[in-house]
């Protein structure tokens, strides 16, 4: 079943994993089972959204990360933060004590990834606007959201809008201004500072884009901990740059919940958390929710603030982004910001042709079978399954429900003898002795869990 | 292959049941996405209409690899003219209903739109009998 072609930023470490399927159980997409004592992720089924790695008693999922020295393989190391990241400390905090910190530490150049909404804004009141046959139009924002909607919703892809994310749009007016400035493309670095694991999966492997212009990215958490031992020793006197430019109050909020959604005219709703986002698209693709003109759908509850790699609070992340020293109003614009960059605008016309993403592709987990007559037979056995399963989604058979058991055995990947009450019936019965039912619970668990009362 | 399931009349937070299980049922068997839409709006639409009128129902699936035949049967009022009810804006709902969003009218025609053979039958006093079917293989 898993084609293997899908990049995870999300792994799972056999040596620092206990198999407690915590992940399993709170995984929105049931792309986790336990066997061998360990979780094993389906690379089919997964969306990125990082449930699972906040659940995980034992930090043994890890978000794959590029190396941190990495950037130091480029000449032109460009450094591209989210607002966030900036809500991530303290308020006496300055953005300028944060920005030369980051130039202390080896960027070169500092662009905050917002600054694109000042050409996305438009272009999405412009892709509305034309696609008045399609509603509503869904926001390709967040990539877990995309990859949701292609592997639960497929007769929604075409509703995902062909627009890139103000990150790309970021990277790509970057890189631009830099080789206009006679920069070899080969000495640019671009570095993404991601808030979550979905991130780093659409950098890695684009939907509807061929590649990236983006060379890697630094999770939150790694560069919050490397910036703040540093920042707290700076003070502003002792700062190398001036306060830096700052985000407009539209940029500012852009990754926050609504921060899309209340630019765009018409009927416009901002829905964040995946479990809110799969009822509302369940809703959607009933048809029992009609006259929507734009969708605004973010996989973490208060969106990117709460990102699984922020290592902050969510709510005080949000109240800092909407207060914080970090005004608007800031007068202190300073002309020469070392390495400073043009305002984005300068650049619009050669953006609009970079925005647009090809189709996005659905590709169904649900789906028993290619051939609807053999997917038929196999729910037909899926269904007599379910009626000897107990229906109380213990997981003791290493997979997250009894529906999830049942069409994991009629497509071959899961045996019936591993539901625990069947395993009691058969014993009963005797046509199943100790050794082989205990055998088959060692499989699943590992020997270290399944043995724990005997040595007493 | 058989589906059957209960529609209580009046229990709208209850509405929509029926199709959810039935859209999840073809996702799983991996019917075109579009035609899985027409389906579960038609039959979106037959189930309200138990809700909004009648008292009970049940609604009877019949998939095969070439069509799905939907059948809705209710204990209810009954429909008393089925030309005049097939027309755009045309509702006897109760002023309840509509403000709960219901009852615009747009049921018999939305359902007559999205399938491919509708056939009422109505007993006033009795019940009504919708039948849907679509067909798999081609798009409308």
């Amino acid at each position: 079943m898993d084609t293997g072609n899908f990049h995870h930023a999300l792994k799972i470490r056999e040596d620092l994993c206990v198999g407690c399927s915590h992940c399993m159980n709170v995984c929105p997409t049931e792309a986790i089972r336990v066997n061998n004592g360990k979780a094993l992720l389906l690379d089919d089924n997964c969306v990125d959204c990082g449930k699972c790695f906040r659940e995980c008693p034992s930090s043994a999922i890890i978000i794959d990360h590029d190396d941190f020295n990495y950037i130091f393989d480029y000449k032109y190391r460009v450094v591209l933060v989210p607002a966030i990241f900036t809500g991530q400390f303290p308020e006496d905090i300055t953005l300028r004590q944060i920005h030369s910190v980051m130039l202390d530490i080896g960027f070169t150049h500092i662009y905050e990834v917002e600054n694109g909404a000042e050409i996305l804004a438009d272009e999405i009141q412009e892709y509305v606007n034309t696609h008045s046959d399609i509603k509503p139009i869904i926001s390709s924002f967040c990539p877990a959201i995309v990859r949701l909607i292609q592997v639960k919703f497929p007769s929604l892809v075409d509703n995902i809008m062909r627009l890139k994310p103000p990150l790309d749009i970021s990277a790509h007016f970057i890189k631009k201004e830099l080789l206009n400035q006679g920069i070899p493309e080969s000495e640019i670095g671009i570095f993404y500072v991601t808030p979550c694991a979905a991130k780093i999966a659409a950098i890695k492997e684009p939907v509807g884009e061929k590649s990236s212009p983006i060379a890697g990215a630094i999770n939150m958490d790694f560069l919050f901990n490397k910036v703040y031992h540093a920042v707290s020793k700076k003070s502003n006197q002792s700062c190398t740059i001036p306060a830096p430019l700052s985000l407009s109050e539209k940029a500012k909020s852009w990754s926050l919940t609504n921060g899309e959604a209340k630019h765009i005219t018409g009927r416009c709703l901002a829905i964040d958390e995946i479990h809110n986002v799969i009822d509302f698209l369940e809703k959607l693709e009933n048809d029992e929710i009609g006259d929507i003109d734009f969708l605004e759908l973010r996989a973490c509850d208060e969106s990117c603030a709460g990102g699984v790699l922020t290592p902050g609070n969510r709510f005080l992340t949000v109240e800092r982004l909407r207060n914080h020293a970090y005004s608007s109003t800031n007068t202190e614009i300073v002309q020469d910001f070392p390495n400073g960059f043009r305002n984005i605008t300068s650049q619009r016309d050669y953006l609009k042709t970079k925005i647009g993403i090809e189709s996005v592709s659905p590709r169904s987990i649900l789906k028993l079978d290619e051939d609807m007559a053999e997917a038929m037979k196999k729910m037909d056995k899926v269904n007599q399954i379910l009626k000897v399963l107990p229906m109380i989604d213990c997981s003791v058979c290493g997979a997250p429900s009894c529906q999830a058991l049942a069409q994991d055995i009629v497509l071959g990947d899961a045996d019936l003898k591993q539901c625990i009450f069947i395993q009691r019936t058969l014993e009963q019965k005797g046509e199943m002795t100790l050794e082989e039912s205990n055998r088959i619970l060692r499989k699943i668990w590992g020997f270290e869990k399944t043995n724990k009362y005997r040595k007493l | 292959m058989d589906f059957e399931f209960n529609v209580e009349g009046g229990n709208f937070t209850k509405a929509g049941t029926a199709s959810s299980q039935v859209k999840k049922i073809l996702k799983q068997l991996n019917v075109d996405p579009k035609i899985i839409k027409r389906i579960v709006v038609a039959l979106y639409e037959a189930e309200v209409n138990i809700v909004a009128h009648a008292y009970s129902g049940k609604v009877f699936i019949d998939i095969s690899t070439d069509r799905i035949d939907m059948k809705l049967v209710d204990e209810g009022p009954g429909i008393p003219d089925i030309k005049l009810a097939m027309q755009q804006g045309y509702s006897t709902a109760s002023s309840a209903v509509r403000e709960m969003g219901f009852g615009a009218g747009m049921g018999l025609p939305n359902m007559d739109n999205n399938c491919d053979e509708l056939n009422i039958t109505s007993e006033v006093g009795k019940g009504t009998i919708v039948k849907m079917a679509v067909y798999l293989n081609h798009n409308k």
